[in-house]
């Protein structure tokens, strides 16, 4: 399983890298709506940095929409599991695969949001762990819940339309969670982030071992 | 090797294999004929576990498509090679990169000690220069992208080959190579089901030419292939 997991993430950011998809293309595209809610909040720190969390959270979900589509996209056309399902992968290999490599571009991009968020908002990180631990499992949380609809939906002729109508609705959760642990982490709330990191922990957990048990027979290979 | 006995396959409420009947053995290479939309490349994608099997039997490497769900366990699906419509190849990937993955997906031993050298040999028996060994699959012609796929095939050296209008975009040289590859395959124990629109070139590599209409056999030509010797028609 594992062999197969390094042998898709490789070959996916490998096209990636080709491609310049996320460089190109997502990455402006985050940054972009940086600017704009920017412009739309106004100069000032008081308006800016509230909205931090929600405009980090928000980007990240909708980053995470494109990259997931964009992970199917590169599969050769003639029903996306195809070859990989001819090859005799794994089938948590091309899950656990394709969330890696998904996980590992939403997180470079969250790098650059978050780089985003201090210079143009001038957030403060007032607890990094915190703000750490939480990119981390709700990332881990939108990526393996992607990957998860992701292949649900590749298969129609419709996906383009489908997936973000499964994924927006079950992801909204990530959203939520990982804003308000922001919140705490910005110290813009003056709350525990506690529950919060549990909500995005147990919804990580939830969704890698749904992607384990549900992902062969959504594929149609168990 | 393969074995169809009343086996259909309804996708969407639409019967692609209406009770298909064939039995294939080692070392045998059999073509299928039909018109468009008689069940060739359902049979083929049947076979490869891509398919469900709705009703009847299908068997395919000593597995029980119908006892498994209608699909291959991943140990015998690296026993088959398929080549589609369109060759499964990753755009942005170089040919060699596709070819290895391929390969290293089959999960072939000893292929990393020898993985130059093997993709070299594969690309060097379809023909394929070597100046686009290292272009992006998707910058090659429709038939380079055949070549390539076929390239993946001849690495992986599967058991079963399933070739859908394999003759499609190569050209003279390249059904040439094609007709080799294929009779090398089936010397070796390898069985080969051929969908075709081709009869000059098909029908000269087969043992058997079994016709499909509206997803039956209807048809069954023995002994085409010269290796075969004689020529006997049955209508099914």
């Amino acid at each position: 399983m594992w062999r197969d997991a390094a042998l898709i993430a490789a070959k996916d950011l490998r096209i990636e890298l080709r491609s310049r998809v996320l460089l190109n293309q997502l990455a402006p595209m985050a940054m972009l709506m940086l600017v704009l809610f920017a412009f739309a909040l106004g100069p000032g720190r008081g308006a800016l940095v509230p909205a931090a969390p929600g405009l980090f959270w928000t980007g990240t979900l909708f980053s995470a929409l494109l990259a997931v589509q964009r992970s199917w996209a590169v599969e050769p056309v003639e029903g996306a599991h195809d070859p990989l399902h001819l090859a005799g992968m794994d089938s948590s290999g091309i899950f656990f695969g394709k969330l890696a490599a998904v996980l590992a571009e939403l997180l470079t991009l969250e790098v650059l949001l978050g780089i985003g968020v201090v210079v143009l908002f001038g957030a403060r990180v007032a607890s990094p762990a915190e703000l750490l631990l939480s990119t981390l499992a709700g990332t881990v949380g939108l990526a393996a819940v992607g990957v998860l609809y992701g292949a649900l939906a590749s298969g129609m002729h419709t996906k383009e339309t489908l997936f973000p109508l499964l994924f927006l609705p079950v992801a909204s959760p990530v959203l939520v969670a990982g804003t308000r642990a922001w919140q705490v982490a910005l110290g813009t709330a003056h709350m525990g982030a506690g529950p919060w990191m549990t909500l995005l922990v147990v919804f990580a957990a939830l969704y890698l071992s749904a992607g384990v048990l549900l992902y062969g027979p959504l594929e149609g290979t168990e | 090797m393969v074995y169809l006995r009343r086996a259909t396959s309804i996708v969407d409420r639409y019967p692609a294999l209406a009770g298909v009947d064939l039995e294939v053995d080692r070392g045998e290479v059999v073509v299928i004929q039909g018109a468009n939309g008689a069940g060739k490349t359902s049979l083929l994608r049947l076979v490869a576990g891509l398919l469900p099997l709705s009703s009847g039997e299908c068997r395919v490497l000593g597995e029980d498509l119908g006892a498994s769900g209608g699909t291959l366990r991943p140990a015998s699906r690296k026993r088959i090679g398929f080549l589609g419509h369109s060759a499964l190849l990753y755009e942005d990937l170089n040919v060699v990169e596709n070819l290895r993955f391929q390969v290293r997906a089959a999960g072939l031993r000893g292929w990393e000690s020898g993985m130059c050298h093997a993709s070299e040999e594969a690309l060097d028996r379809v023909g394929l220069p070597s100046r686009m060994w290292h272009v992006p699959a998707g910058r090659l012609s429709a038939g380079q992208r055949r070549r390539a796929a076929l390239a993946a095939l001849v690495a992986r050296k599967p058991e079963l080959w399933l070739l859908d209008e394999p003759h499609a975009g190569l050209d003279s040289r390249g059904r040439a190579l094609l007709g080799d590859i294929v009779q090398d395959a089936a010397g070796l124990g390898a069985v080969v089901l051929m969908a075709s629109h081709e009869p000059e070139e098909a029908f000269l590599l087969a043992d058997r030419v079994v016709t499909l209409s509206g997803g039956r056999v209807t048809a069954v030509r023995e002994s085409v292939s010269e290796r075969s010797g004689g020529d006997s028609t049955h209508v099914a």
